[in-house]
Protein backbone atom coordinates (compact mmCIF):
# COMPACT_ATOMS: atom_id res chain seq x y z
CA UNK A 1 0.00 0.00 0.00
CA UNK A 2 1.50 3.20 -0.71
CA UNK A 3 1.95 5.57 1.82
CA UNK A 4 1.31 9.07 1.84
CA UNK A 5 4.89 11.87 2.42
CA UNK A 6 5.87 15.02 2.26
CA UNK A 7 8.94 16.08 1.55
CA UNK A 8 10.36 19.87 2.38
CA UNK A 9 12.42 21.14 0.46
CA UNK A 10 15.11 24.51 0.92
CA UNK A 11 16.74 25.17 -2.31
CA UNK A 12 19.70 27.47 -2.14
CA UNK A 13 18.82 31.73 -3.02
CA UNK A 14 21.57 32.03 -5.42
CA UNK A 15 19.54 30.16 -8.18
CA UNK A 16 18.43 31.59 -11.19
CA UNK A 17 14.64 31.32 -11.96
CA UNK A 18 15.31 28.50 -14.52
CA UNK A 19 17.59 26.73 -12.54
CA UNK A 20 15.10 26.35 -9.65
CA UNK A 21 12.40 25.80 -12.24
CA UNK A 22 14.97 22.80 -13.49
CA UNK A 23 15.69 21.51 -10.00
CA UNK A 24 12.31 20.98 -9.12
CA UNK A 25 10.58 19.57 -12.52
CA UNK A 26 13.57 17.23 -12.12
CA UNK A 27 12.50 16.13 -8.50
CA UNK A 28 8.81 15.55 -9.69
CA UNK A 29 10.20 13.54 -13.02
CA UNK A 30 12.24 11.84 -10.76
CA UNK A 31 9.20 10.71 -8.32
CA UNK A 32 7.34 10.01 -11.44
CA UNK A 33 9.95 7.51 -13.06
CA UNK A 34 10.08 6.10 -9.32
CA UNK A 35 5.84 5.05 -10.16
CA UNK A 36 5.54 7.62 -7.51
CA UNK A 37 2.01 9.62 -7.41
CA UNK A 38 2.48 13.29 -6.98
CA UNK A 39 -0.27 14.60 -4.84
CA UNK A 40 0.50 18.27 -4.40
CA UNK A 41 3.20 20.62 -5.43
CA UNK A 42 3.70 23.96 -3.84
CA UNK A 43 6.34 26.11 -3.70
CA UNK A 44 6.61 29.41 -0.99
CA UNK A 45 9.27 31.36 -3.42
CA UNK A 46 11.85 33.17 -1.54
CA UNK A 47 11.60 33.38 2.46
CA UNK A 48 13.91 34.65 5.06
CA UNK A 49 15.13 31.99 7.35
CA UNK A 50 15.04 32.16 11.23
CA UNK A 51 18.60 31.21 11.26
CA UNK A 52 21.60 30.96 8.32
CA UNK A 53 22.22 28.08 6.41
CA UNK A 54 25.61 27.38 5.18
CA UNK A 55 25.53 31.28 6.10
CA UNK A 56 22.85 31.80 3.50
CA UNK A 57 20.01 33.76 4.87
CA UNK A 58 17.20 33.30 2.28
CA UNK A 59 15.91 29.92 0.97
CA UNK A 60 13.45 28.76 -2.12
CA UNK A 61 10.99 26.96 -0.05
CA UNK A 62 9.38 23.78 -2.28
CA UNK A 63 6.76 21.49 -0.52
CA UNK A 64 6.37 18.08 -2.58
CA UNK A 65 3.52 15.82 -1.54
CA UNK A 66 3.05 12.18 -2.92
CA UNK A 67 2.49 8.85 -2.09
CA UNK A 68 5.66 5.73 -2.66
CA UNK A 69 6.90 2.92 -1.24
CA UNK A 70 8.61 3.43 1.74
CA UNK A 71 12.46 2.30 -0.42
CA UNK A 72 11.61 5.57 -2.60
CA UNK A 73 11.62 7.67 -0.40
CA UNK A 74 15.65 6.30 0.82
CA UNK A 75 16.38 6.76 -2.57
CA UNK A 76 14.67 10.75 -2.74
CA UNK A 77 16.84 11.66 0.07
CA UNK A 78 20.10 9.93 -1.35
CA UNK A 79 19.15 12.02 -4.71
CA UNK A 80 18.71 15.33 -2.50
CA UNK A 81 21.78 14.54 -0.65
CA UNK A 82 24.04 14.21 -3.59
CA UNK A 83 22.54 17.38 -5.09
CA UNK A 84 24.03 19.13 -2.15
CA UNK A 85 25.03 22.57 -4.64
CA UNK A 86 21.30 23.47 -4.82
CA UNK A 87 19.83 21.54 -1.90
CA UNK A 88 20.43 23.78 1.62
CA UNK A 89 17.79 21.26 3.45
CA UNK A 90 15.56 18.94 2.73
CA UNK A 91 13.19 16.93 5.79
CA UNK A 92 10.94 13.74 4.58
CA UNK A 93 7.83 13.57 7.17
CA UNK A 94 5.22 10.72 6.84
CA UNK A 95 1.54 11.53 6.69
CA UNK A 96 -0.80 9.98 9.32
CA UNK A 97 -4.72 9.73 8.20
CA UNK A 98 -4.96 13.39 10.33
CA UNK A 99 -1.74 14.80 8.57
CA UNK A 100 -3.62 14.31 4.87
CA UNK A 101 -6.96 15.26 6.03
CA UNK A 102 -5.78 18.32 7.42
CA UNK A 103 -3.72 19.16 4.30
CA UNK A 104 -6.80 18.61 1.85
CA UNK A 105 -8.52 20.98 4.14
CA UNK A 106 -6.11 23.60 4.07
CA UNK A 107 -6.60 22.86 0.48
CA UNK A 108 -9.79 22.71 -0.45
CA UNK A 109 -11.73 25.36 1.56
CA UNK A 110 -10.25 26.41 5.45
CA UNK A 111 -6.85 27.81 4.02
CA UNK A 112 -5.37 30.13 6.86
CA UNK A 113 -6.96 28.21 8.81
CA UNK A 114 -6.46 29.53 12.41
CA UNK A 115 -6.00 26.77 14.88
CA UNK A 116 -7.78 28.39 17.78
CA UNK A 117 -11.55 29.38 16.20
CA UNK A 118 -10.84 26.43 13.70
CA UNK A 119 -14.88 25.10 15.38
CA UNK A 120 -16.41 28.83 14.45
CA UNK A 121 -14.71 28.89 10.64
CA UNK A 122 -16.31 25.04 10.09
CA UNK A 123 -19.15 26.77 11.71
CA UNK A 124 -19.47 29.15 8.83
CA UNK A 125 -17.52 27.35 6.43
CA UNK B 1 7.24 15.05 61.56
CA UNK B 2 3.08 15.26 62.12
CA UNK B 3 1.50 14.53 59.20
CA UNK B 4 0.18 18.03 57.76
CA UNK B 5 -3.60 17.57 57.19
CA UNK B 6 -4.91 19.53 54.50
CA UNK B 7 -6.12 22.57 55.84
CA UNK B 8 -2.50 23.11 57.89
CA UNK B 9 -0.84 23.43 54.90
CA UNK B 10 -3.32 25.84 52.71
CA UNK B 11 -2.09 28.51 55.41
CA UNK B 12 1.47 27.75 55.32
CA UNK B 13 1.12 29.02 51.43
CA UNK B 14 -0.02 32.63 51.19
CA UNK B 15 -4.26 32.29 50.94
CA UNK B 16 -4.11 33.81 47.09
CA UNK B 17 -8.08 33.97 46.52
CA UNK B 18 -7.81 34.60 42.95
CA UNK B 19 -8.78 30.89 41.71
CA UNK B 20 -6.84 31.54 38.15
CA UNK B 21 -9.41 30.29 35.07
CA UNK B 22 -8.79 26.66 34.58
CA UNK B 23 -6.36 25.58 31.93
CA UNK B 24 -7.76 23.37 29.05
CA UNK B 25 -6.38 21.75 26.10
CA UNK B 26 -6.69 23.27 22.78
CA UNK B 27 -6.46 20.33 20.59
CA UNK B 28 -9.15 18.53 22.99
CA UNK B 29 -11.25 21.26 23.06
CA UNK B 30 -11.66 22.36 19.37
CA UNK B 31 -10.65 18.63 18.14
CA UNK B 32 -7.51 20.09 16.39
CA UNK B 33 -5.99 16.30 15.55
CA UNK B 34 -2.92 17.29 13.44
CA UNK B 35 -0.50 19.99 14.39
CA UNK B 36 1.25 20.86 10.77
CA UNK B 37 4.99 21.88 11.63
CA UNK B 38 5.07 24.33 8.31
CA UNK B 39 2.39 26.79 10.45
CA UNK B 40 4.97 29.03 12.05
CA UNK B 41 2.05 31.80 13.09
CA UNK B 42 0.38 28.54 15.05
CA UNK B 43 3.71 27.19 16.70
CA UNK B 44 5.03 30.57 18.12
CA UNK B 45 1.82 30.12 20.55
CA UNK B 46 3.89 27.57 22.28
CA UNK B 47 7.45 29.01 22.06
CA UNK B 48 8.42 31.60 24.51
CA UNK B 49 11.08 34.64 23.75
CA UNK B 50 13.73 32.95 23.23
CA UNK B 51 12.46 30.18 21.06
CA UNK B 52 12.39 27.94 23.73
CA UNK B 53 9.21 25.46 24.36
CA UNK B 54 6.52 26.26 26.52
CA UNK B 55 6.10 23.76 29.44
CA UNK B 56 2.38 21.90 29.94
CA UNK B 57 2.21 24.00 33.26
CA UNK B 58 1.54 26.74 31.35
CA UNK B 59 0.26 26.45 28.10
CA UNK B 60 -2.39 23.87 29.54
CA UNK B 61 -2.06 21.34 27.09
CA UNK B 62 -2.61 16.99 27.74
CA UNK B 63 0.43 15.48 27.23
CA UNK B 64 -1.08 13.77 23.97
CA UNK B 65 -0.79 16.73 22.62
CA UNK B 66 2.43 18.43 24.19
CA UNK B 67 4.45 15.54 22.75
CA UNK B 68 2.82 16.56 19.06
CA UNK B 69 3.36 19.91 19.40
CA UNK B 70 6.96 19.59 20.65
CA UNK B 71 8.00 17.19 17.86
CA UNK B 72 6.19 19.75 14.96
CA UNK B 73 8.18 22.57 16.74
CA UNK B 74 11.64 20.44 16.22
CA UNK B 75 10.65 19.80 12.48
CA UNK B 76 9.93 23.34 12.02
CA UNK B 77 13.12 24.49 13.40
CA UNK B 78 14.82 22.08 11.19
CA UNK B 79 13.86 23.64 7.94
CA UNK B 80 14.20 27.04 9.73
CA UNK B 81 10.19 27.95 9.73
CA UNK B 82 11.53 28.50 13.98
CA UNK B 83 15.08 29.45 15.23
CA UNK B 84 16.21 27.14 17.21
CA UNK B 85 17.49 30.44 19.74
CA UNK B 86 16.33 34.05 19.38
CA UNK B 87 16.10 37.16 21.32
CA UNK B 88 11.91 38.65 20.28
CA UNK B 89 11.11 35.73 18.20
CA UNK B 90 7.63 36.87 18.87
Amino acid sequence: MLKQYETVIILSPLLSEDELKTATSGYTKWLKKKKAELVHQESWGLRQLAYPIENKHSGFYVVLEFKAENTTVAELEVELIRDNLRVLRFLTVALDKYAIKYNEDKRAGLVGRNKKNVQSKEANA
Amino acid sequence: MATHNKKDIKFLTAANFKRGDAKYCRFKKYGIKYIDYKDSEFLLRFVNEQGKILPRRITGTSLKYQRKVAQAIKRARHIAVLPYLADGVK
